[in-house]
């Protein structure tokens, strides 16, 4: 790049806001994931396990019908409020079910995200959106340039409001009774917490589209080793969430070099693998397994 | 705190039905009474996490209701059975939470000092960075008896603390109980299925049936055949050992 305004230029129109958009994506999803467990108690539950992917994109195809001409500051705030709503609706019926096995929680959740794929398909077949929506159904990262990508910027003010209530999560996270020991007041708290993870989805998603998994298997991986205090694990889980995020983007660009594959195929690919893993983990080891490995010691009286 | 005609309903069954005493303060009181007598339901109410549908809980001269959350978090605790969370967090954090009233999320030197002589008191130096979901039964429930301690309540309330312990840590959950009262001055408010448990280790004893207090009254006062007899429709017998009441049930 010695000196030559074309590269540069390349550079700052494309290059870096790619890179930009990767490590917002990566920070985003991984901390809104993190979020989403804890607040429910529930390993299993996600953005892509809940149901605020999908209905980001269900917002945002409203925003297209109705509003031809929206920028993409509208379609965000049709993304946000869905998104919220979406997932309020999944916890505030996961709670009010309480399964005994936790591997229903995302299971029904992901009914629940194709129900509301379902009909966003069928809106967008009966008004021909399809192709309009396809951006957003599959994230890719190859559209991501100057101008058309700053809102994911949304994710970091968002990471540092979490991370200042990060203990109010936390306790929530514990139960009604515990929280309201301690002064907490649970349903604002819980109210905010899946907000903010819903409004860090939702300004991901209109930029970049559906990115799933992250928010799954990152802060599930690194509560493993580090436990469960949000204070301790944000910022490992922002980092490893964007470090995913970047191979997986460097493997879709270099596998059927000149052309690139979407990122949400290879994050897919590896992401569902990963999954079934820590399914298989979880479901023939428990919690408790883990602990003791990780931790050396094996004193355990139970 | 004086507690005034509670009642309550679930499902248009009446739970609890005009339930009035007064707790006496610095002392360690006793919930017995057979399943479904409302023990918990009182408990549940009295420390502001359930609300009555008649009645009125006095705390120190002003009603509960009046309270900031906050405000009372300082001054009451309660731990419930409910408390058996998978959270992988470690005995430390744990006790930590139990200074969020006073400093929110940024603990203070203080607060520290508190943490440090909470766990001090309940002997979990060795365990203080294990997560305690490693921990034993017992370790576990002293790890959040550690957190009421560092909370610094004048009132703690514990819902059934020996559930699911055996005879050696149930007893030293009860001489924990003691001591929060004799040494560190709290008045303790318990639930307890174990009548001796109760009679060993309590100064008030408040007997409940069907949603209603049967007997309220020292030891001595509430421990005894007739009594008994009447709430548990057990036949009772009554031995005195160190002073103190025992029962037998047949």
């Amino acid at each position: 790049m010695t000196g030559d305004i074309y590269q540069i230029e390349l550079f700052f129109i494309s290059r870096l806001p790619r890179l930009l958009a990767i490590l917002c994506t990566g920070f985003g999803m991984s901390v809104a994931g993190l979020i989403m467990q804890q607040l429910c108690m529930n390993k299993f539950v996600s953005p892509t396990t809940g149901a605020t992917i999908s209905s980001a994109q269900f917002g945002i195809l409203i925003a297209l019908l109705f509003m031809p001409a929206s920028t993409i500051w509208t379609r965000a705030i049709f993304a946000f409020v869905f998104s919220i709503l979406g997932t309020i609706i999944f916890v505030s019926f996961v709670q009010k079910i309480q399964f005994k096995d936790v591997v229903m929680v995302p299971l029904v959740g992901i009914m629940f995200n194709n129900i509301i794929g379902g009909v966003t398909n069928y809106i967008a077949y009966k008004y021909e959106m399809t192709q309009a929506l396809s951006s957003w159904l599959v994230g890719h990262f190859s559209s991501v340039i100057r101008g058309r990508y700053e809102i994911v910027y949304m994710v970091l003010p968002l990471i540092i409001i979490a991370f200042i209530f990060s203990n109010h999560f936390n306790i929530v996270g514990m139960g009604k009774d515990f929280s309201k020991n301690l002064g907490v007041n649970y349903n604002l708290v819980l109210f905010c917490g899946l907000a903010i993870s819903a409004m860090i989805t939702g300004s991901i998603v209109v930029v970049v589209g559906s990115i799933s998994y992250i928010g799954l298997i990152v802060p599930n991986i690194v509560t493993m080793f580090k436990g469960d205090k949000i204070r301790g694990t944000l910022i490992d889980t922002a980092l490893f969430g964007a470090l995913f995020v970047l191979i997986c983007d460097i493997i879709g660009r270099v596998i059927i070099l000149p052309y690139e594959l979407p990122i949400e195929l290879i994050i897919g690919v590896l992401g569902s693998i990963l999954f079934i893993i820590m399914l298989f983990y979880r479901l023939n080891n428990g919690r408790k397994a883990i602990a003791l490995k990780i931790g050396g010691k094996c004193s355990c009286s139970q | 705190m004086i507690i005034e005609k509670l009642s309550k309903h679930y499902d248009g069954k009446k739970v609890l039905n005009s339930v009035s005493f007064e707790i006496p303060k610095k002392s360690v009181i006793s919930m017995i009474g057979p399943n479904g007598a409302g023990k918990s339901t009182v408990l549940n109410i009295i420390s502001r996490l359930m609300a009555q549908d008649e009645g009125v809980v006095n705390f120190e001269g002003k009603n509960i209701k009046k309270y900031k959350s906050n405000e009372l978090s300082k001054r009451l605790a309660i731990l419930t059975q409910t408390n058996n969370v998978q959270m992988k967090l470690t005995v430390r954090e744990l006790v930590s939470f139990g200074r969020f009233p006073y400093s929110g999320n940024r603990l203070t030197e203080e607060d520290k000092k508190m943490v440090d002589k909470a766990i001090s008191y309940m002997e979990l130096n060795d365990f203080e960075d294990r997560f305690i979901d490693e921990l034993s039964g017992g370790q576990r429930q002293r790890a959040y008896i550690a957190m009421v301690i560092a909370q610094n309540t004048e009132y703690v309330m514990l819902d059934e603390p020996t559930n699911n312990l055996d005879i050696y840590h149930a007893t030293n959950m009860m001489k924990i109980v003691r001591k929060l009262c004799d040494e560190l001055g709290k008045t303790v408010i318990l639930v307890l299925h174990e009548i001796n448990y109760a009679a060993f280790y309590s100064d008030y004893i408040c007997a409940m049936k069907n949603g209603q207090i049967a007997k309220f009254g020292t030891v001595k006062e509430v421990i005894n055949k007739e009594t008994l007899s009447e709430i548990y429709n057990v036949d009772f017998e009554i031995l005195e050992i160190q002073g103190k009441p025992l029962s037998i049930y047949y």
